[in-house]
């Protein structure tokens, strides 16, 4: 009991003192998960879009692909990342391997399905009417798209957050490729992970209460959006 | 300078029931046409074909001015609009809405104020402008959807059941909306109503939808 309120008292000092190991070890968990959620929004949006959108050949294959990535466990993706960027494999002369750059990877992988995925439910969920609508209005084709697009973009962020809600939890992906390395690749997650094994609880309690705090903040912009998303009841007028 | 549509022998069949049958009309610029039918007969089907929504099976729908016949392409469709039963209210402000079909035709910002203002004052949404347009009453979306319509001084008009599902004032408004549309004599417009009262207030000359077949009512 001791140790645990122990714990708590320093983890408070650290972070009302604004510790500089701690700010730092939070700056590069933002940088990484934010920078693989921006890429896997780059990627996840449009592939969404074509797959809700246009009748394209293979369209089921990827969907279950895509659905099937969004449960891949951490650790998995940590290993292929990990084989892709070490020294013998195919992207091994980029020298990635223990940078904050191989984390970006092996989140934007982690992320990616779960974009894609939301992203086209959200789309595909846009009553057709929208499109008529956009059509008898004048828009062209392009036009047509980007406002049904537009008509599921709440659903679209909630993609996104649920997207940067898993990347920030995980610790196995980034652990692999990552390497742990203080002052360089040490995240939240991981750090958590490893001050716990050497008995060092101040600095792990510090930062597993701004990640719940993180973590809060996620679902609460989850349920706003999910209530923004929702239509109004009983006067939208329905074809 | 209007235009006029022609329908030439339009078929339709949906799941292997025929709805429209040798449907053929002509059209002619600044009249308004009231089309009445049962549930179900096809009178929403016709428009969406009219509006180049969907294309007939068989049978030729061309629009035409100074009676030579339109290429069906993008400028055609911006001189012609459909007024949906459901409206398709887009999930974003009253003004945005109106502003939509001038936005997308790169119309300057200015203008669009100046126009889609105008129009919310016709309608009577004007101090609705800034509230989000799906917590719009039926009656005000259907108002909504008009002025949206009208914002881009369509030469064809396709106005189906304008004035469905809502109270006696909406009805009135929309109404009067409808009247001072065809005293302008701009545009050609075909309104599609349940109500043979309505359908002989506005219309210049009476269709009906009978068996999949138009029919002068
Ligand atoms: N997209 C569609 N797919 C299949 N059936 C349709 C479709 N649109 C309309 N129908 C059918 O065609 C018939 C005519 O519909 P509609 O044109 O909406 O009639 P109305 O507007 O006169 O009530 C109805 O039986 C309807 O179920
Ligand atoms: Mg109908």
């Amino acid at each position: 009991m001791d140790t645990i309120f122990q714990g708590f008292i320093s983890a408070f000092k650290l972070m009302a003192a604004l510790d500089p190991t701690l700010l730092q070890i939070i700056w590069l968990s933002l940088k990484v998960s934010g920078g693989a959620l921006v890429l896997a929004i780059l990627l996840g949006l449009p592939l969404g879009a074509l797959l809700a959108l246009k009748r394209l050949p293979l369209r089921g294959l990827i969907l279950s692909v895509v659905n099937t990535g969004m449960g891949l466990p951490p650790v998995v993706v940590g290993l292929f990342v990990y084989l892709l960027l070490s020294r013998s494999g195919p992207l091994g002369f980029m020298e990635l391997l223990y940078t904050p750059g191989a984390m970006i990877i092996a989140q934007f992988v982690l992320a990616c399905p779960i974009v894609t995925s939301l992203s086209h439910t959200a789309i595909v969920n846009v009553n057709p009417i929208i499109r008529q609508a956009a059509r008898v209005l004048g828009a062209n084709p392009l036009q047509e798209a980007l406002t049904v697009i537009r008509e599921a973009r709440y659903g679209i962020m909630t993609g996104g957050i649920a997207g940067l809600g898993r990347v920030t939890a995980e610790v196995g992906a980034v652990l692999m490729v990552g390497g742990n390395i203080a002052g360089y690749t040490r995240v939240m997650t991981t750090t958590i992970a490893l001050e716990t094994d050497k008995g060092n609880f101040d600095l792990a309690i510090a930062l597993g209460v701004i990640l719940l705090g993180l973590s809060l903040i996620i679902n609460v912009a989850l349920r706003a959006f999910q209530r923004l998303g929702r239509a109004s009841s009983g006067v939208v007028l329905w074809d | 300078m209007g235009l006029s549509l022609e329908l030439a022998g339009i078929y339709k069949t949906y799941n292997g029931h025929e709805i429209l049958r040798d449907c053929s009309w002509v059209f002619e610029e600044g009249l308004t046409y009231a089309l009445m039918g049962l549930n179900g007969t096809g009178k929403s089907t016709l428009l969406r074909i009219c509006a180049l929504l969907e294309t007939p099976d068989q049978g030729r729908v061309s629009y035409l001015a100074d009676q030579k016949p339109l290429a069906p392409d993008l400028e055609l469709r911006r001189r012609l609009t459909l007024l949906l039963p459901g409206v398709g209210v887009f999930n974003t402000s009253v003004f945005n809405n109106v502003a939509y079909g001038l936005k997308i035709r790169s119309v300057k910002r200015r203008e669009i104020e100046k126009r889609v203002m105008a129009i919310l004052d016709v309608v009577g949404l004007a101090h609705k402008r800034r509230e989000r347009a799906l917590d719009l009453s039926t009656g005000q979306a259907k108002r909504l959807g008009l002025a949206r319509a009208m914002v881009l001084e369509p030469e064809v008009i396709l106005l189906d059941e304008p004035t469905a599902s809502i109270d006696q004032e909406n009805t009135e408004i929309i109404e009067g909306i409808i009247r001072k549309m065809k005293a302008e004599g701009k545009a050609t417009i075909i309104l599609v109503t349940h109500d043979p009262a309505q359908a002989a207030r506005l219309g210049d000359k009476l269709l009906l939808i009978q068996d999949g077949r138009l029919l002068p009512g």
